[in-house]
């Protein structure tokens, strides 16, 4: 299985998620640069964290001009797992590949930390090795990881069960619904705001993060299994 | 050349801390009379065309990338930059 590291100018973490994938999770990992928007050969992107585009106009704003936004749309279209996490959740929300949209944390203060958080939906490609409600624990580090979505639109993510991740000790952000992760109707693309990436080596202080990648590693072999 | 103020502000049903912030701080500082703030941007843009295109491209502009309808309105004015 290869993924894609999908990096725009500014991103920072994008060595640091490819590390988690290929030296941990061990799978197959590429940096692409989002000029070089061919994502045909992967099966799977993951858009990092790090202030794409230095966060002007509103973070991930700015992303869209970029071409590579077409292919990620389209490979999103074609059903395969889009991860976004930090600033890659605010680009997909952005580009209006996932719903709402992200203001200022509600004490207007740059935040960082460990977020305790509950995975509430495990029938996800993202959270099958999860337990249902399991609590876990990953870092986050963020401005604006206050997520806004209107009222239906809150309902409708309950009733579609889209709502992956919920912060369980306070809610840092002033998140709707305490949302930490989302998916999108179609359930192949997820944003979070915490970081799994960062949680993927005892030595770094935890491994709560790795269930995520390696539910996605599980999800494509069974599927790529009964197709051969 | 042709100036545009494009004014975009948090749409009524979105809480906004920093104007809340910024009503609290009027308060203390004895301005009693603000019952509300709300903090928004400003976006000024030079750009030709005639008005009924500017008003066109600007709306367009807004759409696709200055403003996030989902949580941003935004109304914007046309006028000449002086000395261009």
């Amino acid at each position: 299985m290869r993924f894609a590291v999908l990096s725009f100018p500014g991103s920072s973490c994008d060595v640091d998620m490819y590390h988690a994938l290929l030296d941990i999770v061990g799978v197959g990992a590429e940096i692409v640069s989002h000029q070089d928007a061919d994502l045909n050969n992967f099966d799977a992107v993951v858009i990092p964290t790090g202030a794409s585009y230095g966060d002007y106009l509103r973070p991930g704003a700015l992303a869209q001009s970029s071409k590579s936004i077409d292919s990620l749309k389209a490979f999103a279209d074609s059903g395969k797992p889009v991860l976004g996490v930090g600033n890659g959740f605010q680009i997909l929300v952005e580009a209006g590949i996932l719903p709402g949209a992200f203001l200022r944390n509600k004490g207007l203060k740059f935040r960082s930390g460990n977020a305790k958080l509950a995975v509430q939906n495990t029938t996800s490609t993202f959270t099958s090795i999860y337990e249902q409600g399991q609590q876990i624990t990953l870092p986050f580090a963020h401005e604006y990881g206050n997520y806004y979505v209107d009222a239906d639109t809150a309902t409708q993510l309950k009733e579609q069960n889209c709502i992956v991740f919920t912060y369980e000790d306070g809610n840092p952000d002033g998140s709707v619904e305490k949302i930490a992760g989302v998916l999108n109707e179609q359930g192949n693309v997820l944003g979070m705001m915490p970081l799994p990436e960062r949680a993927v080596e005892e030595i770094i202080g935890g491994t709560d993060g790795l269930p995520l990648f390696r539910s996605i590693l599980k999800n494509w072999s069974e599927k790529n299994d009964n197709h051969a | 050349m042709t100036k545009v103020n494009v004014y975009v502000t948090l749409r009524e049903s979105v809480v906004d801390p920093q104007g809340i912030a910024a009503q609290e701080a009027l308060q203390t500082l004895g301005f009693n009379e603000v019952e509300s703030v709300r903090i928004g941007r400003l976006i000024e843009l030079e750009l030709a065309g005639t008005d009924s295109e500017i008003e066109t491209r600007v709306k367009e502009m807004c759409d696709k990338l200055l403003v996030n309808k989902v949580i941003e309105d935004y109304s914007f004015e046309i006028g000449e930059v002086a000395g261009k």
